[in-house]
């Protein structure tokens, strides 16, 4: 399609604004080379490194930290952390939408106290959330106590180390990420757009899928990547709730390093599961790029 | 195709606020009617119900016959022009106007058909496959229009859809959206608190205020034969002025204004029994002369105040005893002598544009 705005011309001043932004963005250039870009480069070569018995990494190149990757169990894990991480994801979705945009329909009020309701949680630390999940599910915690207090039960339901629990503790943790991009694309739907959709003879499904949903879609696509991304290599959730049963990538990964003392391959693991991200934001990416 | 509607008794509440209070009204079947009215007064409330964003708290609405009061927005055979436009912002113009059909379920051929027909008939061609930000405001309004009228609803509603046009624009649009309706026959509930626009466009205008109607009439009546201090008021100019009975006969009587001024009055639209009515004078009845007038109701007055309107002048008259008028004059050619502030003048009106807006 033709531009339709005429490039911007020359402004007279033009080249001092682009010099101030240079200077204005170095810090942000710095911190991101020294602390991406070269543990990156770091991870990458290590990768392609072995490691002798002590576990001290031999730097003399090899693709067999990659071949390993490859091997059915990795895959099994990997495949696993991805089924969880999309579970996860679509259930942030399926809660996170709703409650997004019901907020954005309130008053201004209303908006800011819900988001702070939203947000409250942030104030506690991570850890101690988890661990008051832990309280609730564990067989003599909260919810099984109730269940046999009522009756309903007579012993207590295995709840925690499950792959259920996982996802309990996966969804609760990622879903204010879920909702917050959601209710910023929601609150700049005008709610004209959903009121002519009613009015040309759309019912409540249609006016959803092709207004609400389109127009949202943005926010979805922030909440997909903020959810998903990081839901796959989770560690702490996975191993307090799900304890052994149900390994993930990120645990594998963080064994690697730490108790297997097996860097080059932590490493390999590292690197395909980035490309792994990269590849899942570039198509997200593609998705809302078609619906401007 | 087009319908009539009926509106018995609708009122609603907003908690302890009534937006509109116990509203009657029959719109027939292709007819333009124009509710007017300040912000607030509850005419945009009146159209909502008719499209079925809000319920009534009381009373009924029927279109075409059928009771429709409790109908879902989308089960009406009714279409809206919204006054923000509401433009689908991620669809090209041609899917905005297509979608009322595909939610119809109309087929490919038949929508591509009547889309093609209404982007003609509202000058849109060649603009099919852009965006709404790549449109100017008027091509905007267009194809919210279009948009509204593809699926061919039985009632079109346009709420306030010209008050983001620019002034010269707003008068073109007016006159299309009339010939369009003709064109159509389509029954138009417009709404708007511009009084040009209702009186230019309407074959019969509302007026509300505070939720309620105040008048139902043709744009002459509404304007010339106003029933309340607010209609006479809110439509054009007025001198509204309290003026007491002196004297009587069957057909006319003579009556003082506030400040003396005697006038007399056709007795045909005063109150039975009344000495007391608030009248309405509209300035441009009033006619102002240098030359002495040997009319009817002729009296002296003196201008105080002149102001320049372009083709128009407006001119503050007090006769001796102080009775204070506005008056309306056209900025004739040089070959009347103007009238300038502080100018000595004769005035006369017609017994008949005395108009009665309400017993005292």
């Amino acid at each position: 399609m033709q531009p339709l705005a005429l490039p911007e011309r020359e402004n007279l001043h033009g080249r001092r604004p682009r010099l101030w932004g240079w200077l204005l963005l170095t810090p942000l250039v710095l911190w991101l080379f020294a602390f991406v870009v070269v543990p990156m480069g770091v991870v990458v070569v290590y990768s392609f490194c072995q490691r002798d018995d002590l576990g001290r990494v031999v730097f003399s190149f090899s693709w067999e930290n990659y071949a390993r990757v490859f091997e059915p169990i990795y895959l099994r894990i990997l495949g696993r952390s991805v089924g969880f991480a999309a579970l996860t994801t679509v259930l942030c979705i399926a809660i996170g939408f709703p409650v997004a945009w019901y907020i954005a329909r309130r008053s201004e009020r209303a908006r800011n106290r819900l988001l702070l309701l939203v947000m409250v949680p942030f104030w506690t630390s991570f850890l101690i959330r988890t661990y008051a999940w832990i309280a609730i599910l564990k067989d003599e915690g909260l919810l099984n106590g109730l269940l046999q207090y009522a009756h309903l039960i007579s012993a207590p339901l295995p709840l925690l180390y499950t792959p259920g629990a996982v996802v309990v503790g996966l969804v609760y943790a990622y879903l204010p990420f879920m909702i917050l991009p959601i209710y910023a694309s929601a609150e700049k739907v005008d709610n004209a757009l959903v009121e002519a959709a009613y009015d040309l003879g759309a019912g409540p499904i249609r006016a959803f899928s092709e207004v609400i949903v389109p127009l949202t879609w943005p926010g979805i696509a922030a909440g997909i990547l903020l959810v998903f991304v990081p839901a796959i290599g989770m560690f702490a959730i996975t191993d307090l709730m799900g304890g052994a049963q149900v390994p993930m990538i990120g645990n594998v990964i963080q064994n690697q390093f730490f108790r297997a003392r097996n860097w080059p391959f932590g490493a390999a693991l590292g690197v395909v599961f980035t490309l792994l991200f990269v590849v899942a934001y570039a198509w997200v990416q593609r998705r809302s790029s078609r619906t401007p | 195709m087009s319908a009539r509607i009926e509106i018995r008794g609708v009122t609603k509440r907003f908690g302890s606020f009534t937006a509109v209070d116990a509203v009657d009204l029959v719109v027939e079947a292709g007819e333009f009617v124009t509710l007017l009215g300040p912000s607030g007064c509850g005419k945009t409330t009146l159209l909502r119900m008719l499209s079925g964003f809000e319920t009534p708290s009381e009373g009924t609405i029927s279109i075409g016959g059928d009771d429709v009061t409790h109908l879902a927005p989308y089960r009406r055979n009714v279409n809206q022009v919204f006054q923000s436009y509401a433009l689908f912002p991620h669809m090209t113009v041609r899917e905005n106007i297509a979608f009322g059909l595909k939610m119809q379920k109309t087929a490919a051929a038949e929508v591509a058909k009547r889309v093609a027909e209404v982007v003609e008939l509202v000058a849109l061609t060649g603009f099919e496959q852009r965006k709404p930000h790549q449109l100017s405001g008027g091509q905007r309004q267009r194809v919210a229009l279009a948009r509204a009228i593809v699926p061919r609803p039985q009632v079109l509603l346009l709420d306030e859809p010209l008050s983001a046009l620019d002034a010269k624009l707003r008068q073109q649009m007016q006159i299309e959206l009339k010939r369009l309706q003709k064109h159509l026959g389509m029954t138009f509930v417009f709404v708007t608190h511009d009084q040009v626009e209702a009186l230019t466009m309407s074959d019969r205008i509302a007026v509300f205020n505070r939720g309620r109607i105040e008048q139902v009439g043709t744009a002459t009546e509404i304007y010339r034969r106003p029933r309340t201090p607010f209609v006479a008021d809110f439509i054009g100019e007025t001198n509204l002025r309290e003026a007491e009975l002196l004297s009587r006969t069957a057909t006319s009587g003579r009556v003082r204004l506030k400040g003396g001024l005697e006038l007399t009055v056709a007795m045909a639209g005063w109150p039975a029994g009344s000495t007391r009515a608030d009248v309405s004078i509209r300035p441009e009845k009033i006619l102002v002369s240098k030359a002495r007038l040997e009319n009817e109701n002729v009296f002296a007055a003196r201008v105080s105040e002149e102001i320049f309107r372009g083709v128009l002048n407006r001119l503050t008259l007090v006769t001796l005893g102080g009775t204070s008028l506005t008056a309306v004059v056209a900025n004739e050619c040089a070959v009347v002598e103007a009238i300038h502030a502080g100018d000595d003048v004769w005035c006369c009106l017609h017994p008949d544009d005395l108009v009665v807006v309400r017993a005292v």
